[in-house]
Formats: structure tokens, C-alpha cells, sequence
């Protein structure tokens, strides 16, 4: 697909997509958001190159295999349980740490947050391999493009 | 006692070691373990009659014990297996001298013996079936030893088939038995008989039991593995398949005659099946040409003698069947040993090719001929001995049929035990005779051995009968016996029936000698229609039944599946709600215009979904529906859910055009084929049955108690205030791992089918 149009928009879109995503990951935990849905607005922006620059721009943008982001999230999810594991506490306790920044502002870290930004690269890697892998697959016999 | 099972695993381990080491002398390392079990048991004699038992925990809580038991029945088992062991170890030493493979050998049969002990020796039922089955994967080895023969992988399958669709049987058989007897111990059922046979389950917890038993004893009409079996080196056959393993049917059987035996069913089932084996046997075996195939169907026989001397569940048979089978095993041992050095120094067990070898191999001639002696009950050796004692239990069974059969046996037996020991050695000297010398020593131990023992206690029986037959022959009658054997026995008419028979016998084997190959060649269409063939008929008819019900359930086309899958949640939904009592209710007041409008929209999407001619319109319309889902989300209050299913939505659109671009055009014609009347019906009925759950759960009152739990607790005890996030990541995270393990799954098993389809198109 080599729509001009569809190539300088997403070239605008797309970032700005991922910035959404990353927001909706940020604030999730106590508005509409999360890493489930932040995922797949990433994945969306990715899949959106995909379309336009075709699925080289899908491995560009995520730089390792897309497998192994899906494959690191699940890790991170792990590893966020072993906090409250190690401290004797039931598996995936959430643990926080309120770092204060000065002025009463306030930045709070936690393992859910660390279990989140697993899920959220879980989705992605996992939706955008299969984008990917089917992108570059060759048509069936020659069949007639779309429907 | 745990000990004693354990050593032969032990030596398994040591086996392939010790080969490499000291080579074809580490059978005389190896044959150390069975003369320790074979002195250890000896010792212990003295306890026979009243039973030592031991008992180490295995699985605790499921009450399973490795509870083993020394008595009468399983000391004359285990010395059986240990002593033969012990020969049969030395024997293959020489055998399979050179072999590549002997270490392997050992392995398997120091195995097989560790099996067999347990076997004998449990007490505990789940122990029991263990070691059973470990009899027949061993023995599956064992068969199948000479793997690059396809005869002999045939075999093996066969025999582990037959024998293990058994011991499902017999799996099944000793649970029942443990239901109706109360208990998992051996000892226990034994005394419980009375509760046995007056329970709801005896005749199914019997059949069960002696399905299994026949498989693994060779019983007519699943005998056909174990002729099959002889494609195994001689030591295992003159092991497994006539002295030892083919024998655990028959100690079950045995061992169970006090619980089980007694009634109609236990003694018609065990009489029938018993006589048509030992006398299909017999015949069977003047019919075969090759010498190791006539000792295998005279086993078979043997077998078939066994149950027979078993069914009657009287003191005399007990004592008859204990006495036969250490005869038997005696015998039958030296036979095989004695066949296969026959086959091992003159090249061929045909006997058609075989005549005047007593010059080239006198010793292996003696074994042969006192064994057969034995074999056919002449006076002086230990068959003339046991068939006294079987004469009197046949007697005591009731007359004419039971000695009518144990005569025509003795008559077939003699006319065998001359094509066995005289064919192959006296008359002219063969082609192959004279190329024949004698076997090494290591293979003339074993057949000397035991053919020493036959003529031994023969002549002096009272040197078993109090030590070893009584406590044995007690423990299968369940009451305390004496058995007395009787070298010299008053003339009467069964002694003059015995001279008849032998007579008789020796008639019919000069007849045989002209006249053998006439009713080969007129019985052959006959035999090659037996149980045999059945086997074959039944491997192929199983092997089309899982091809059909594999394209039947398997067809690879996703509608199948997705109609079945969907049918079946109706089927199962609807048994649920006939079960129950269902309301309904109706809340259609205060409904907005909104709402109508998503619905009707989300509803005309999906009406156009289902009638669409081409992919691209039903993929949109698709689409349309989950966007019209997302909204409703919307309306509810839900903004996780909705730009979740948005989201999802828009991704599941792009995965779809992407495959879709792939594919040929979609036409309505191009699907003709498929039922679109029953998937129609299939989906409407899933409708349905969704709007019905849904309005009957709208007329239960919501417990409201959960939400409101999350929603009080979810700032103070997770620092959020998004309830659904909190739930995804703090309070169920364990869920939502799973999940995302589930994408990352699905995502792999994606990537792995587009893979196959690229390596499947490289190769075209």
C-alpha cells in the first residue's frame, strides 16, 4: 500500500500514538487506562507503520524481534511478583515506593506499575509478531487482492 | 524384602558397566544376584507356611504401600525365578557371547526379574498391577530384542498389545476386587472371600481379573502372542515365556482362588477356557515344524493345564496345579535351553532338517530326554509325580470329562515328547547334524540342571512336597494342605488308563512321523484363519476406526469446529437449564433512545455479517458490531471495557484484511458446500440461549457484596482509584499473568503455523 496520503499522516499519527500509549499505561491505575489498552493503542501506531512503510518499519520500531518484546513482558510481569515473594508476602503483594520530589509532589512506584509495563509489552510484541509474520507472507496462488 | 525386588534393578543399572568391563563374563557377576535371592528364600523356608511379611510406605496418602509377602505360593515363585534366573543368566552368556547389544540384553533381563519378583512377592494390589505391567514392557524389550527383524517387532507389539489391553482389564478387575473385598492388601482379600463372592461387583471384579490373567497366560483365545514371542533370543523364552512371566496369570489366578474360586461361574469360566488351550495346544504343537514353535505351543498348553487345575478351587487341584507347575516350569526350562542349543550349534531348529544328533551333542540329548520324560510322565521323573496327584484331583472334579481330557492330554504329550527328544538326535545323521559339536559349557549348566532336578525329585519327591508344594498348595486352597507324593503307586485303573495313554502316545507319534506333513498341508487354510489373523484384522480395523473419527473430529476446517463448539455450549447450557428452575424478566422500562439506536445498529451489523457475499463486507460489518458492543460498554459506564473493544476492534480488522488480501476471492458460491441452514439454526440457537441466560440472570437479585468490597478497598489497599485496573494488575494479578502468558502463547503458536506454511512452500 503506497497511498501518500496514508504515509505523511502516519508519520504525524503514529507518534503521537505511542505518546498516548505510554500516557494511558501512566495513568491507568486511577483513570480509564492501563497497560492492557496502552498496548493496544502501541500496537495500533505500529501496526499503522506497518501499513504504510510495510512490516520492515514494524521490526525497525521496536527494534528486537517483536517475539522477544512479547517474551520480556511476560518476564517483567513475573518479576514484579517477586518483590513480595522474597519479603515472605503473598505472591503479587503490591509494593510501593513513594519517591517525594520536593514541593509536595509526589512520585509513587510500585510493582503493579512494574506488572503493567509487562503486560503492556506483552501485548504489543505479541499482536505486532503476528502483524508482522503476516505482512510478509506471500498471497495464496495468486488470488485476487482483497475482497 | 525390599531388598530382594530391588537387587535385579540394581544389577540393571550395574549391567552395561559390567559387560563393557569383563564382557560375555559378566553373566557370572550378574547370576550372583538371583543365587543370593534363590539362598535368601531358601532360608527362609521355614516361614513359608505362615507368611513374612514387609511393608515400606510408598504413597502414604493414597494408601498405597510396597507391601511384599513371602508365603507358600510366592516362595515357590520367586525360587522358581531365581533359580532359572540364575541358569538362564549363565545360559546367555554363551547364547549371546559376541553379541553388540549384550549389555543392553542384561539390562532388560535383570528388569524383567526385578518385575517378576515384585510381581509375585506384592501384597498390595496398585504394587501388584505396577510390576505386572513392568512383566509386560519388559517382556516387550525382550521380544523385540533383535529389533532389525520386523518379525520380531511385530511380535513384541503384539504381545505388549494383548497383554496390556489385559492389564487394563486386570487394573480395573483389582479395584472392583478392593471395593468389594474392603481392602488393598493381597492377604486381606484372601480372608475376606465370603464378602467377595456375596458382593454386587464380584462377577464384574472376576471377569476383569481373569481377562487380564488370560491375556498374560497365554489362554485360547488370546494365546497367539506367545507363539509369536519365540522370535526372542532362547534364554528369554526358555525365561519369560515358559518358566516364568507367562506364569503371573496363573499365580494371580492362584493367589486369588481363595477369594474368588468356588463358585459356578469362577470354576465353568476357568474348566472351559483351560481344557480347549491345553488341548488346542497339544494339537497345535504336532502340527508345527519348527522345534522352538512346538515347546511354545506345548507351553501354551501347559497354561492351559494350569487354569484348568485351578478352576475346580478344591484341595486336590490346588495341589495338583502347585505341583504341575514347578514340573512344568522345571521341564520346560531345560527344554528351551536344550532347543536353543540345537539351534545355536546345527544351525536350524527345523526339524524336517534335523535328525541323528546324539553322536555331535550328547548332553544337550540327556536334558532333552529326561525333560521330556517328564513332560510326558513317565515313571521315574518328576511328571510321573505330579500326574499321579493331577489324576486323583481330576478324579475328585467329577468324573469322566476331567480324566477323559487329562488322559487325551497325556497321550498327545508322549507322542510330543518324541518329535522333541527323538527327531532332532537319533536316526540317520542330517545334513546339518553333521557340521553339529556339543553347546559350551556355560549353555549345558542350565538344561543339565534342571533336568537333574526333574529326574531328582522324581525320584525322591518327599525332598519338595513338605517344604515347597505343601505351604504353596495351602495358599492357593486358603486352608492349610499336606501333599503327598508317591513314587510307587498300587495297580488300579487309573495307573492302567496311564499305561493306555502312554501306549497310545507312542502309537500316534510312528503314525505322526508319515503321516505329519498330509495334515499340515489339510489344516493349514484352517489355522491361518485362527486368533492369529484376528489380531492382524483387529490392529488394521482400529487403525481405520481412528482414521475415520480423526476426519470426523479433525476435518481442519474452521466452521466444523466453530459449529461444534458452539453446538455443544447449547446442548450443555440447555441440559443445565431444564435442571433448574428458570425465570425471566423483562426490564425494558426507562429505556433510552440511545440505547435503541447502538442496539438496532449493533443488530442490523450483524444481519449483514451473516448474509454478506464477499470477505471484505462481512470483515466491516463485523467490525461494526464490536464498535456497536463498545458503545453499549460506553453507555453502561464501563470506558475500560470500551476502548479495550475498540481497540481490539480496530487491530482485529487489520489482522483480518491482512489475511484477507492473502486470500482468494470470496464468493457465496465458492461456500456452497457448507450446511448454511445448520449453522444458521446452530448460531440462532446460541442467540437465543444468550438472551435467555442473560434476562434470567437480570431476575436473580445482584449480590452486590464483591463490587462493593473492590470499591471500598481499592484506594486504601491498592493506591487506585480505577477499580478495573486495580483488579487487572493488583488484586487478581495472578489472572492476568495467565493471560498475558496466553497472548504471548497464541502469538508463538501464530508465528509457528505461518512458519510451517513458508517451509512447506520452500519445499514445493
Amino acid at each position: 500500500m503506497s497511498s501518500l496520503i496514508l504515509r505523511a499522516g502516519t508519520r504525524i499519527l503514529a507518534p503521537m500514538m505511542l505518546l498516548l500509549s505510554v500516557f494511558l499505561l501512566w495513568r491507568g491505575h486511577n483513570l480509564p487506562g492501563g497497560g492492557f489498552i496502552g498496548g493496544l493503542v502501541a500496537t495500533s501506531a505500529i501496526a499503522l507503520q506497518g501499513i504504510a512503510f510495510g512490516p520492515e518499519a514494524i521490526r525497525r520500531t521496536l527494534v528486537v524481534p517483536p517475539a522477544v518484546v512479547a517474551g520480556v513482558g511476560v518476564l517483567i510481569a513475573v518479576v514484579a511478583a517477586l518483590p513480595a515473594a522474597l519479603a515472605g508476602l503473598p505472591f503479587f503483594t503490591g509494593l510501593w515506593l513513594k519517591l517525594d520530589l520536593g514541593d509536595g509532589a509526589v512520585l509513587p512506584l510500585s510493582t503493579p506499575l512494574l506488572f503493567d509495563i509487562g503486560v503492556y509489552l506483552t501485548v504489543i510484541g505479541g499482536v505486532c509478531a503476528l502483524i508482522a509474520a503476516l505482512e510478509e507472507e506471500p498471497s495464496l496462488e495468486g488470488g485476487e487482492e482483497g475482497g | 524384602m525390599l531388598t530382594v525386588v530391588l537387587a535385579p534393578f540394581f544389577a540393571a543399572l550395574a549391567a552395561p558397566w559390567l559387560v563393557r568391563r569383563l564382557d560375555r563374563r559378566a553373566s557370572f557377576v550378574l547370576a550372583l544376584v538371583p543365587v543370593a535371592i534363590f539362598a535368601w528364600t531358601l532360608s527362609r523356608l521355614d516361614a513359608f507356611a505362615a507368611g513374612l511379611t514387609d511393608v515400606t510406605p510408598w504413597v502414604p496418602g493414597l494408601d498405597v504401600a510396597l507391601a511384599f509377602r513371602l508365603d507358600g505360593l510366592s516362595g515357590l515363585f520367586v525360587l522358581l525365578i531365581s533359580g532359572i534366573g540364575t541358569l538362564v543368566v549363565l545360559y546367555a552368556g554363551g547364547y549371546l557371547a559376541g553379541h553388540p547389544m549384550l549389555g543392553r540384553f542384561f539390562v532388560f533381563l535383570m528388569l524383567f526379574m526385578g518385575a517378576m519378583l515384585g510381581l509375585v512377592l506384592a501384597d498390595d494390589l496398585i504394587a501388584l498391577f505396577v510390576f505386572w505391567e513392568l512383566t509386560s514392557l519388559a517382556s516387550y524389550l525382550l521380544v523385540g530384542f533383535q529389533s532389525e527383524k520386523p518379525a520380531a517387532r511385530r511380535a513384541a507389539l503384539q504381545a505388549l498389545l494383548i497383554t496390556g489391553t489385559g492389564g487394563l482389564a486386570l487394573l480395573a478387575g483389582l479395584i472392583l476386587a478392593a471395593i468389594a473385598g474392603g481392602s488393598w492388601r493381597l492377604s486381606d482379600l484372601v480372608l475376606a472371600g465370603e464378602a467377595i463372592r456375596g458382593h454386587g461387583l464380584y462377577l464384574p471384579a472376576m471377569g476383569l481379573i481373569v481377562l487380564g490373567s488370560f491375556t498374560k497366560s497365554a489362554q485360547w483365545p488370546f494365546h497367539s502372542w506367545l507363539p509369536g514371542a519365540m522370535q526372542a533370543p532362547t534364554p528369554v523364552s526358555a525365561y519369560l515365556h515358559s518358566a516364568t512371566m507367562v506364569k503371573a496369570g496363573v499365580y494371580l489366578l492362584a493367589r486369588l482362588d481363595p477369594a474368588f474360586g468356588g463358585t459356578a461361574a469362577w470354576t465353568t469360566t476357568l474348566l472351559v477356557i483351560g481344557g480347549i488351550t491345553m488341548l488346542a495346544g497339544l494339537v497345535l504343537a504336532l502340527l508345527e515344524t519348527d522345534l522352538k514353535l512346538v515347546l511354545a505351543w506345548t507351553t501354551v498348553s501347559a497354561l492351559g493345564a494350569l487354569v484348568f487345575l485351578i478352576g475346580p478351587a478344591t484341595e486336590d487341584s490346588a495341589r495338583a496345579a502347585m505341583a504341575f507347575l514347578l514340573t512344568h516350569a522345571l521341564y520346560k526350562g531345560a527344554l528351551f535351553m536344550a532347543a536353543g542349543n540345537v539351534d545355536h550349534e546345527a544351525g536350524t531348529r527345523d526339524l524336517r532338517d534335523l535328525s541323528g544328533l546324539v553322536r555331535a551333542m550328547p548332553i544337550t540329548f540327556a536334558a532333552t530326554a529326561v525333560s521330556s520324560a517328564s513332560m510326558a510322565g513317565f515313571p521315574l521323573s518328576l511328571g510321573w509325580v505330579s500326574k499321579a496327584i493331577t489324576k486323583a484331583a481330576a478324579i475328585e472334579a467329577g468324573g469322566f470329562v476331567p480324566v477323559a481330557v487329562v488322559t487325551f492330554a497325556t497321550l498327545l504329550l508322549v507322542a510330543i515328547a518324541g518329535v522333541v527328544a527323538i527327531e532332532p538326535f537319533l536316526g540317520r545323521k542330517s545334513e546339518a547334524a553333521k557340521e553339529a559339536h556339543e553347546a559350551p559349557p556355560s549353555m549345558l549348566v542350565g538344561p543339565l540342571a534342571l533336568a537333574s532336578l526333574s529326574l531328582l525329585f522324581g525320584l525322591f519327591p518327599d525332598l519338595v512336597s513338605d517344604a515347597v508344594l505343601a505351604p504353596a498348595a495351602s495358599a492357593v486352597a486358603g486352608v492349610p494342605l499336606a501333599v503327598e507324593a508317591k513314587v510307587i503307586k498300587p495297580f488300579d485303573w487309573t495307573l492302567g488308563l496311564t499305561l493306555v495313554a502312554f501306549a497310545a502316545g507312542a502309537a500316534l507319534y510312528v503314525l505322526w512321523q508319515r503321516r505329519a506333513e498330509l495334515w499340515r498341508d489339510r489344516l493349514e487354510p484352517v489355522l491361518s484363519r485362527g486368533p492369529d489373523a484376528g489380531y492382524d484384522h483387529a490392529l488394521v480395523g482400529l487403525a481405520r476406526l481412528a482414521a475415520w473419527q480423526t476426519r470426523l473430529w479433525q476435518p481442519g476446517l474452521l466452521h466444523r469446529y466453530t459449529a461444534a463448539t458452539f453446538a455443544v455450549i447449547v446442548v450443555a447450557t440447555l441440559a443445565a437449564l431444564f435442571r433448574g428452575d428458570l425465570r425471566l424478566a423483562f426490564p425494558l422500562d426507562g429505556l433510552r433512545l440511545i440505547e435503541i439506536a447502538v442496539m438496532a445498529l449493533t443488530a442490523a451489523a450483524a444481519i449483514v455479517a451473516a448474509i454478506a457475499t464477499t470477505r471484505l463486507l462481512a470483515v466491516t460489518a463485523l467490525g461494526m458490531v464490536g464498535i456497536g458492543v463498545a458503545l453499549i460498554f460506553m453507555l453502561f459506564g464501563a470506558p475500560d471495557l470500551a476502548i479495550t473493544q475498540f481497540m481490539v476492534e480496530t487491530l482485529v480488522v487489520v489482522l483480518l484484511a491482512l489475511v484477507l488480501v492473502r486470500l482468494p476471492g470470496f464468493r457465496l458460491s465458492a461456500t456452497a458446500d457448507r450446511p448454511r441452514a445448520l449453522h444458521a439454526a446452530i448460531a440462532g440457537a446460541t442467540g437465543l440461549l444468550v438472551i435467555v441466560l442473560l434476562l434470567g440472570v437480570l431476575a436473580e437479585p445482584f449480590d452486590s457484596r464483591l463490587s462493593e468490597w473492590f470499591a471500598r478497598t481499592s484506594v486504601p489497599e491498592a493506591f487506585g482509584h480505577n477499580i478495573v485496573n486495580v483488579i487487572l494488575v493488583d488484586f487478581r494479578a495472578i489472572d492476568t499473568l495467565g493471560e498475558i502468558i496466553v497472548v504471548f502463547a497464541a502469538a508463538l503458536a501464530g508465528l509457528a503455523a505461518i512458519a510451517a506454511r513458508a517451509t512447506r512452500r520452500g519445499a514445493r
